[in-house]
């Protein structure tokens, strides 16, 4: 952090920065002389060594350059008053960025003439809002730090593929089963993982979500293994289907339409935006019923909640159970859009992903978090091209927003009741959970 | 006059360490019973198995309720000590939920009375139920001991940007939402000023008058001997002394205690100096 005083003179200031950005001028170079400066070549009897220093220099001045707009950035950020603005400004652009999102949300798929594609990367960003939302409750709310999330989205995923393959289960009878399924598991795991805190709680639960795609990879005779379940049923509208030869029964010809794959992917959104909101809903009802605040309070301080009677496991059970329940009935969705699943769906990196995602928002907030699924999961889709570099762009805006905002993009607590006009919280006074 | 709290022959051992030995005592209902003692006596470590956050190594610790059934807390898991024997307390070193504003620190200490309105929540959800009415009856008394404790003005901010006196008075007013009949206060007057100690006693005598018994750890003699109607005197983990205020003010024991026999002493805190 800088230790920058007003008083500091101008020579002073501009030493420190000299010496500050000629540091990381010679780890870039380090670091880039191997990855940028060197290059290997393919040759007609084998490989040879090629030099890049241009592009070395070029690198190493971008490295030094913004190591300097950092500094000067975090030197005006010494001015405290400015952060407390700011942090009022974003709150008050909260309130219109609610409904235009939402608008947008509801308004996509209607756009005239609008690409399949975007229809269906709606769909993709919304599914991850929903599983975001979903451990938003276990991580934002009740300050578990869970990395196996992936595990409830896999059996929900799951339940509805085997029972669709073995015993013709449709959609609609399966989701509640899914969440259910989910839930069941939800509270499995959390029964004996739950005594653990902190890190340990989270090295655990990633174990548990190994553990779940392995037992699925290697039952074979049950869940087809790596080969995954196939031919499992899109949903149906009031027992229209989506069938594109259209006829009799299906959503075309009842319609007397031409069928389209787009009347799907529509119906997919709608499908996967419903079951968003209804997540968002039903976290928004908890917060205030004394079952949210309970979650809160145990992220605050677990021994101040036990002093006054609450039972410490059974809440955190049931804050593993509702976000895994909502795990499931996203997975249920996964299924039904994918027609096919494979354990390959479910790797770590979901975990992972969901987790920045509610990292990134803004543990507890329910804005950030559908801010962070569209920047996290739209943007680079957007940009198919430079899709090799996805996994530098997450880095990248994981590092930004560590120096910049480290509690996430919307950091503010709503107070779940209040006698007079509810005053935002700030970050610094809200713990992030042991455990 | 009948009794409310009886410890018998409790023992907490830390491996080696015996933080407590043997030490018997009762408060009775409708007094307020001081634990006093040099630091390292072992008084809060008396709480914590009074309060179930210890099991005890030996020893009974048993609630006798007002139509004379009785209450094992020492068998009890610890979040139904406060929910089943209704035993509520403070900690020496504050613990409110921080990011949580005041009025919901109180409206998470009603959670179990709460809680059973809703329906398995899942009524509630729905808005369904007597819900909202049990609430509104919970804000009714927390603003009852807001009131009381003089936050009321400060009930929409959070708990952590109190100043340091009102967080005290915070948790105190957090434990009373819970509706104990026996409340243990762990060192309520430390870092108080005088006039901040004033009012707490004025605090712990209206609590007393409410009904609620008081069990109260203090090193501020000025506040233990004014309001105290019983005191209990640790040292080494072994009661020294008990009896009456004036009692325990002329007892040689508990004198040479606090000056100490050239171990442990703690001059601040002379039961004869501060009248
Ligand atoms: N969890 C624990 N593990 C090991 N030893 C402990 C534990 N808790 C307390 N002790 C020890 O027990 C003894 C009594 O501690 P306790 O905190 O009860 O004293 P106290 O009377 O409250 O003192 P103070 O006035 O300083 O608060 C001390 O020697 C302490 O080190
Ligand atoms: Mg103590």
């Amino acid at each position: 952090m800088s230790d920058a005083v007003p008083a500091v003179s101008g020579r002073d200031t501009l030493i420190r920065y000299l010496r500050d950005a000629g540091g990381v001028g010679i780890l870039a170079l380090a670091i880039f002389v191997p990855f940028i400066g060197l290059r290997l070549h393919g040759h007609m009897n084998g490989l040879a060594l090629g030099y890049r220093p241009k592009l070395l220099a070029i690198g190493v001045v971008l490295a030094v350059l913004a190591r300097v707009l950092v500094l000067i950035w975090q030197d005006r950020r010494v001015h405290q008053g400015r952060a407390a603005w700011r942090a009022a400004r974003i709150a008050s652009a909260g309130k219109y960025v609610t409904p235009l999102l939402l608008g947008f949300a509801v308004l996509l798929p209607l756009v005239p003439g609008i690409a399949n594609f975007y229809i269906d990367l709606g769909v993709l960003v919304m599914t991850y809002v929903m599983l975001g939302w979903g451990l938003n409750i276990v991580v934002g709310l009740a300050g578990l730090l869970d990395l196996g999330y992936v595990a409830f989205y896999a059996v929900g995923a799951y339940s509805f593929a085997l029972l669709a393959h073995y015993y013709h289960f449709t959609f609609w009878e399966c989701l509640p089963l899914s969440g259910l399924f989910a839930a069941l598991w939800g509270v499995c795991l959390g029964f004996p993982v739950l005594r653990l805190r902190g890190d340990y709680l989270a090295i655990v639960t990633l174990a548990f979500g190994e553990i779940i795609r392995l037992v699925i990879t290697n039952w074979i005779s049950l869940t087809g293994g790596p080969n995954g379940i196939y031919n499992i049923p899109h949903p149906t509208f009031f027992g229209l289907n989506f069938n594109l030869g259209g006829g009799a029964g299906t959503f075309s010809g009842f319609f007397g339409i031409d069928p389209d794959p787009k009347q799907l992917t529509t119906y997919l959104y709608y499908i996967i935006f419903f079951l968003a909101l209804l997540t968002n809903w039903v976290t928004l009802r908890l917060r205030r019923l004394p079952m949210g605040r309970a979650w809160e309070a145990l992220r605050e301080d677990e021994i101040a909640c036990r002093s006054l009677g609450i039972n410490v496991r059974n809440t955190k059970l049931t804050a593993f159970a509702i976000g895994a329940m909502f795990g499931g009935f996203a997975g249920c969705f996964f299924a039904t859009r994918q027609n096919f699943i494979s354990p390959d769906s479910f790797t770590f990196i979901e975990s992972a992903t969901v987790l920045a995602i509610v990292v990134l928002g803004g543990a507890g907030s329910q804005l950030g978090v559908a801010l962070a699924a569209v920047v996290m999961i739209g943007i680079p889709a957007l940009l198919q091209d430079l899709s090799i570099y996805r996994m530098l762009f997450f880095g990248l805006a994981l590092v930004i927003m560590m120096v910049v905002r480290p509690r996430g993009f919307v950091s503010t607590r709503t107070p779940s009741i209040a006698l007079g006009r509810r005053k935002l919280i700030s970050s610094e006074l809200i713990s992030e959970g042991h455990g | 006059m009948t009794c409310l709290l009886e410890v018998s022959n409790l023992v907490m051992r830390f491996g080696g360490l015996t933080a407590v030995s043997r030490l018997s005592f009762t408060a009775m209902r409708g007094d307020i019973t001081a634990v006093i003692g040099p630091n390292g006596a072992g008084k809060t470590t008396v709480f914590n198995c009074i309060t179930g956050f210890y099991r005890p190594s030996e020893g009974e610790i048993i609630i006798h309720r007002e139509d004379q059934s009785t209450l094992a807390l020492h068998r009890l898991p610890g979040f139904a000590i406060a929910k089943r024997g209704r035993v509520a307390r403070t900690f020496q070193n504050i613990r409110l939920f921080g990011g949580m504003t005041v009025l919901e620190n109180l409206m998470v200490a009603q959670h179990n009375r709460l809680q059973a309105a809703t329906g398995f929540t899942l009524l509630a959800v729905l808005g369904l139920g007597r819900y909202r009415h049990v609430e509104a009856e919970a804000v009714e008394r927390a603003k009852y001991w807001l009131e009381a404790t003089g936050l009321t003005d400060r009930a929409d901010e959070p708990a952590a940007s109190l100043p340091y006196g009102a967080q005290r008075r915070l948790e105190i007013a957090r434990a009373m939402c819970t509706d104990p009949v026996l409340l243990c206060l762990d060192e309520p007057a430390a870092g108080l000023n005088p006039r901040e100690s004033e009012e707490l006693n004025a605090l712990l005598l209206k609590i007393r008058a409410a009904g609620c018994s008081l069990l109260l750890i203090e090193h501020d003699m000025g506040v233990v001997m004014k309001i105290s109607d019983h005191i209990i005197v640790l040292d080494h983990g072994k009661k020294i002394a008990d009896g009456a205020p004036a009692d325990i003010r002329t007892n040689p024991a508990v004198i040479s205690a606090y000056l100490g026999d050239g171990d442990d002493d703690d001059e601040d805190a002379v039961p004869v100096a501060a009248q």
